[in-house]
């Protein structure tokens, strides 16, 4: 069974190679978009590599739900995160860590709830699920 | 000038692999600056060859259904410098396609031997979330260059080559 550990090492070395950083730049509570520069289209190809890493499935609204980016007033309103979408939002990204963000839901800083540890939970709730771990 | 940096298709074998080749010539214009006295092709011009070929591989694999666009280029690496007069093969093969995208692995041969290398990432643009505003040039596959796909397509079917 692999381990978190192991799965968060794997992680880290697929975040390195897709947004061309190093080793010591990263560590498990590395935001994604804030500490380790990824922008949109990084997101899309860190997809890729997972699936191709881990040998698993990532359906696109698994990972990088549309309701982030929801056009719903009731959810996202004046760049902000209703009640309602942050709910919504929790829902949709359980191995997400809301402490900070619940304070301040701001649109614009949705991208922090990605930090490396987050994308290893998910993978290994993943490999988990596919019988893999 | 016509953006358009692959000549030909030689090889096609839909959603696998394609091979195109780009004669290099003294007349393209990039030589005169490119370096005044030194004349070499700029690196850039060859990754956008191997990129339409790739562009094109992932285009046809979904019957262009999709547009695709340049999203990244995350490993280039060249062996050596590339001078007019060379005939350059790009070999580039599709390993992972999703309704989002693709990546390609790419590679320039001259003369048999490896002198770059690339790997390449597509974004389907009307699949993918990331809708940002690309303008109409950043579209990897344009008519001109189906029709070179077609022309090639052609070209096999009559001269038995090997184009599929």
């Amino acid at each position: 069974m692999a381990s978190h550990e192991e799965v968060l090492r794997k992680v880290s070395s697929t975040l390195v190679e897709a947004l061309n950083i190093d080793e010591d730049e990263i560590n498990p509570a590395s935001t994604l978009a804030g500490d380790l520069g990824a922008e949109s289209i990084d997101f899309l190809d860190i997809v890729f590599r997972l699936e191709r890493e881990f040998g698993i499935k990532i359906p696109r609204e698994e990972l990088f739900p549309e309701v982030a980016q929801t056009s719903d007033i009731e959810l996202l309103r004046d760049g902000k995160y209703t009640a309602k979408g942050l709910a919504e939002l929790k829902k949709s990204l359980p191995f997400a860590n809301f402490d900070d963000f619940e304070k301040n839901p701001e649109a614009a800083l949705f991208g922090n709830l990605f930090t490396v540890d987050m994308i290893a939970r998910f993978v290994q709730d993943k490999l988990v699920r596919s019988g893999k771990a | 000038m016509r953006w358009i940096w692959i000549d030909r298709f030689v090889e096609f074998e839909s959603g696998k692999r394609a091979k195109a080749v780009k004669n290099l010539s003294a007349a393209e214009d990039h030589y005169a600056q490119h370096f005044p006295g030194y004349p070499v092709m700029p690196a850039t011009l060859i990754l956008e060859g191997l990129a339409q070929t790739g562009g094109i591989l992932a285009g046809e694999a979904n019957a262009f259904r999709e547009k695709v666009v340049l999203g990244k280029i995350n490993k280039a690496r060249f062996s050596r410098e590339f001078l007019a007069g060379e005939t350059l093969e790009y070999d580039v093969e599709l390993v992972h396609m999703r309704p989002e995208g693709a990546t390609v692995l790419g590679k320039v041969l001259v003369e048999g031997e490896i002198a770059a290398e690339a790997e390449i990432f597509f974004a389907h643009l009307d699949q993918s979330r990331s809708r940002q505003a690309f303008g109409e040039s950043n579209f990897v596959f344009t008519g001109e260059m189906k029709h070179l796909l077609d022309q090639a397509r052609r070209a096999g079917a009559t001269n038995h080559g090997t184009v599929v």
